[in-house]
């Protein structure tokens, strides 16, 4: 491996200037003649605007424009749209209701966006937004997802009658009813995914300019995907042609899946920056944040997994009610569909599953993926499901799930995945090694001796990777291809840049990216430059999310390395006068093989661009590019251990130890894998702990719009985590990739839940397990 | 923010004299809730008069068991102060642990007293004591001061000079924090004081405030331990009930933390 190549933990290149304040984000930009956005936003979760009066507002010191959404209408822009069609189980369409970039006729959540009012400065921008007068009609609201399904609830949209999307369902009902019908222990639960919101460091922002000389529009904006956010405003929202919008995602910091989607402020910002004739530029605050970046879970399901005599799952029937909000955000239908319900079967041999799933719109702010989008949601589900039947059946969760493991592959289960690689058991014995699952017993009568309720909990999770093949996802709705480009550029002098269109906001990939080129080649990752985020330097990319940058995007560029590769070569052969099959590559020299004639790489490199002395034929250069479209998706797994102490008075959840065994395939930088463990895993116990978003049911105002009433996982509610590896190479790509940024996310929060639940006695208890919520769980139980 | 007017002043009389020729200022002495609330602009105070600066409501003074906190005396340097720790250490634990290393920092026993939140920590220290909140205009005994949810018998532009207790015989203050806020969701400071008089002072809990508890100070009276809280109950119809924490629940913490402020004294 090199101390540069695969396998090393090489420090961040990125980090020196992350971590000395020298990052380059969005709000960072600044350009002559710029001004500040403020956004008028509604207050109320559900009102139809009766008029909006601009005057008062448009007269205010420092006011360049106050622009509303009639004028964008007008003006030819579009309504934001979803991306990934889903059907009814009936054969009918989703039933999608207008999201317009800014509200003229109705409000639908408390934060949607009336107007935008552009001024000298932040301030003056502020006051005058407070200046327009919006008259509003108040509605009912409802924020709840079951609740909006009852007759006589507020109609959200005229499109979606009682508020319901679609009604979808995946599996074989039939069969699951007959393994229910015929089983020989049912075990039943009822479950809630907390909604979450996202929190990234940096909240979002964007910075929107329209140069009138060339008719061309630059967006710098917080996005994962800054080529999906061209595509989508250019091919749906009007706002220009690809070849006149430039999307500039700078450094981005943290985004979770939050920043995928392209929201209405990057639109209206470059419309606005035409309508008033300077660049606009708007950024979030933290409440703003709250209010509307797009929030995860929100499932409400219901599960009856069946058991033969001995023990074996026969059959899992899943009812689930999703929140998608009060709009359709843009991949919000692939999330509780085929990025949750394709999960269902986890590591387990399961013959027969159905799940139901009704999505439904609510008075809040969209749902849409959130780190693990989906896969956690089947995760906890199934998780909660095993350690609950396993109390029930009256035998170990280790040895309950041990006998229901998938142990052969590929493996296709009943919901459309087909697992290429694992090896369960391995993450299960090296997890429940490493927690000395063993020696719990003695601790737990040793805590039960200081009045410690002292318990333990399980999770083994599957997820599915780096998503997938274009024909495939097409198929099943998507609107885009899930593939990756990739360009590598080797310069006249041997450096190299690598052009990628996946997107880092944090994941590393300047270093991990620079260590495949150095592994490959035996250059210094020094010599190495990472281009991503700009859709003038990288032609096309569908960005990062889902685990997709090592699975997809490194394979991408293992394919262009691969091209470059085969024309320095021909190139070396031809100066050594040698057979081209006899050259090798290493330690940054092409060599004959077997002999010590040698030519240092930056030479094969000048040699092709000085074109003196090539080969009969060849082109000058050497920059190659290439598309990677997987062949499936990948599916790291693992076995999460959660060992907590309760505190009976209080209620309060102490966790003792953290043991995380993971599956990755291959790994490119241990130490910075560790890293994306480390902050899934908190945010893991975030959901299961702290976080919540909650709504007010009966006006729907957002309660937790700031840090004081959601609480975000800080270190002193976080243990030391032991991380351990039990890797199976991932067949499917050419590195053996499977992607590690989500893992943490998913598996943690049912491993904890099961750990409370063992502790205090009494299964019914909801995320996130707050001191109340205990304390409440442990006098029920008594 | 709303533009705002900012003045430092030199003295108290400076500080009155600047305030009464504003049109709606307020004095600042740390700001820790002032300023947070202006940048939410749900405050636009025309100016503000900060008082942390004025030489003599600053610092700690030890007499004996008689103790006097200057008003602009920081949470930090409540927490580390040598002599105090000496005669009362449950008030220095109790600044150790408000908010975090910033605000302990800038805030001050006088802001936080003349804010009375009813999730602040001083307010229960105050009452458990017996302090006297000292200002330009007179003396108030905490039991008097403390009037209601961010309400206090200060008069308009009365300013808070210094605060006055002696020292307890035993005293601690225990906390439960807000999950989100980390500020007291109940916190209960127990004294037993030199003349035999037992105090339990409750903040973060009471629907009007601060409050003090009869039967965990009757019941402390006669046994000053953790054990002796057993049979005492808490009514929970007066207390606070939101998101975090029911009425039932906070009643829950308020025997808990008392029993274990009791342990710790």
């Amino acid at each position: 491996m090199g101390v540069e190549g695969i396998g090393a933990s090489v420090a961040r290149k990125e980090d020196k200037r992350f971590l000395t304040g020298k990052g380059r984000y969005t709000d960072d930009m600044s350009v002559p003649g710029m001004k500040y956005a403020f956004f008028v936003r509604s207050p109320h979760a559900h009102a139809k605007i009766k008029s909006i009066d601009i005057s008062a507002a448009s007269a205010m010191p420092g006011v360049i424009g106050v622009l509303e959404g009639k004028q964008l209408q007008a003006d030819g822009i579009g309504n934001l749209i979803c991306g990934w069609m889903i059907h009814s189980k009936d054969g009918s369409p989703m039933n999608m209701g207008a999201w317009r970039p800014l509200a003229h006729d109705t409000v639908r959540y408390v934060g949607d966006g009336v107007a935008i009012v552009v001024a000298d400065s932040l301030g003056e921008a502020r006051d005058a937004a407070e200046a327009v007068v919006v008259d509003y009609d108040v509605l009912p609201a409802v924020t709840e997802a079951v609740k909006a399904l009852e007759a006589g609830q507020p109609q959200i949209h005229p499109e979606a009658a009682n508020n319901l999307i679609f009604d979808w369902q995946i599996g074989d009902g039939g069969a699951t009813d007959k393994a229910i019908a015929e089983a020989a222990h049912v075990t039943e639960i009822k479950l809630h995914n907390n909604r979450l919101a996202p929190n990234p460091m940096e909240p979002r922002a964007t910075l929107g300019i329209y140069d009138s000389a060339e008719d061309h529009y630059t967006c710098y904006t917080t996005s994962q995907n800054p080529h999906v956010a061209r595509l989508v405003m250019s091919a749906f929202y009007n706002v220009a042609p690809e070849n006149k919008l430039r999307v500039i995602a700078p450094d981005v910091g943290g985004g979770f899946g939050s920043k995928i989607y392209i929201y209405p402020e990057e639109i209206v910002c470059l419309w606005a920056s035409k309508k008033t004739g300077v660049p606009v530029k708007w950024t979030s605050d933290r409440t703003e944040a709250f209010l509307t970046d797009a929030h995860g879970r929100d499932h409400v399901s219901t599960v009856k997994m069946a058991f033969d005599k001995d023990n074996r799952v026969t059959g899992l029937k899943v009812d689930t009610i999703a929140n998608l909000g009060a709009y359709m955000s843009l991949f919000s239908s692939a999330v509780p569909t085929y990025l949750y319900a394709t999960l269902l079967s986890g590591q387990y041999a399961i013959p027969a599953i159905h799940a139901n799933v009704r999505t439904v719109y609510t008075n809040t702010v969209p749902v849409d993926a959130y780190r693990g989008a989906g896969r956690p949601e089947a995760t906890y589900l199934l998780e909660r499901t095993m350690e609950t039947a396993a109390r029930e059946l009256g035998i170990s969760p280790a040895e309950l799930r041990r006998k229901n493991f998938i142990r052969s592959f590929p493996h296709q289960t009943p919901v459309i995945m087909n697992y290429d690689a694992g090896d369960y058991e391995a993450s299960l014995e090296a997890a429940m090694a490493t927690a000395d699952w063993n020696g719990f017993a003695a601790r737990k009568a040793e805590a039960a001796r200081r009045g410690m309720k002292r318990g333990i909990g399980m999770s083994c999770y599957i997820e599915a990777c780096g998503i997938a093949p274009s024909a495939a996802v097409g198929s099943l709705g998507a609107g885009v291809g899930l593939w990756e480009s990739a360009e590598v550029r080797v310069n006249a002098v041997g450096t190299i840049e690598v052009m990628t269109g996946s997107h880092s906001h944090g994941q590393g990939h300047e270093t991990t990216f620079a260590q495949l080129i150095a592994d490959r080649l035996g250059v210094p990752i020094d010599s190495v430059n990472i281009v991503h985020g700009d859709t003038d330097k990288v032609q096309m990319g569908m960005g990062t999310y889902g685990s997709r940058s090592g699975a997809v995007g490194m394979s991408a560029v293992v394919k262009a390395l691969d091209k470059v590769e085969a024309k320095a070569k021909k190139i070396a052969a031809h100066l050594m006068e040698a057979d081209e099959s006899d050259i090798v590559i290493e330690n940054g020299e092409l060599k004959v093989a077997g002999t010590d004639k040698a030519l240092p790489w930056f030479q094969v490199a000048l040699a092709a661009y000085t074109a003196h002395n090539l080969p009969a034929g060849m082109e000058p250069g050497l920059k190659e590019g290439a598309f990677y479209d997987p062949s499936n998706f990948t599916f790291p797994a693992g076995c999460y251990i959660c060992e907590v102490e309760v505190d009976p008075e209080t209620g309060t959840t102490e966790i003792i130890q953290f043991v995380a065994a993971d599956d990755f395939g291959n790994i490119i930088n241990p130490m910075i894998v560790e890293g994306q463990v480390h902050g899934g895993i908190a945010q893991g116990i975030g959901q299961a702990l702290l976080e919540n978003v909650h709504y007010d049911p009966q006006n729907g105002q957002l309660i937790t719009a700031s840090y004081m009433d959601y609480a975000m996982p800080r270190a002193d509610n976080l243990p030391s985590f032991k991380l351990s590896h039990q890797n199976t190479p991932c067949p499917s790509n050419p590195l053996g990739i499977k992607g590690c940024g989500e893992a943490g996310a998913i598996g943690s929060p049912p491993a904890l839940i099961n750990a409370i639940t063992d502790a205090i006695g009494n299964n019914s208890l909801t995320m996130p397990a707050t001191p109340q919520k205990v304390w409440s769980a442990i006098n029920a139980a008594n | 923010m709303y533009a705002t007017n900012y003045h430092r002043a030199s003295s108290v009389q400076d500080a009155v004299k600047l305030k009464s020729g504003t049109e709606e200022g307020k004095y600042l002495s740390g700001g820790m809730t002032l300023i947070a609330t202006m940048k939410q602009r749900l405050a636009s105070p025309s100016d503000l008069v900060d008082l942390r600066h004025i030489p003599d409501l600053k610092g700690i003074s030890v007499n004996g068991r008689s103790v006097r906190i200057g008003a602009a005396t920081t949470h930090y340097d409540v927490a580390s102060s040598v002599e105090l720790k000496a005669v009362c250490p449950a008030i220095c634990d109790l600044a150790h642990h408000i908010g975090d290393p910033h605000v302990r920092h800038m805030g001050t026993i006088g802001g936080s007293v003349a804010n009375n939140d009813p999730a602040a920590d001083y307010p229960a220290a105050l009452l458990a004591l017996d302090a006297v909140v000292v200002t330009n205009a007179r003396e108030i005994k905490a039991g008097d001061f403390f009037t209601g949810l961010f309400e206090t018998a200060l008069e308009e532009g009365e300013i808070i000079v210094a605060v006055t207790f002696d020292a307890p015989e035993k005293a601690a203050y225990a906390k439960f924090r807000n999950p989100a806020s980390r500020y007291a969701m109940t916190g209960v400071f127990v004294a037993r004081r030199g003349n035999g008089e037992v105090r339990a002072a409750v903040t973060g809990a009471g629907a009007d405030g601060v409050f003090r508890h009869d039967g965990i100070e009757a019941a402390l009276a006669t046994n000053w331990s953790a054990d002796a809280l057993a049979g005492v109950t808490v009514d929970a119809s007066d207390l606070l009930s939101d998101i975090h924490a029911s009425s039932e629940y906070r009643a829950n913490l308020v025997k808990v933390m008392a029993k274990r402020a009791v342990a710790a004294a």
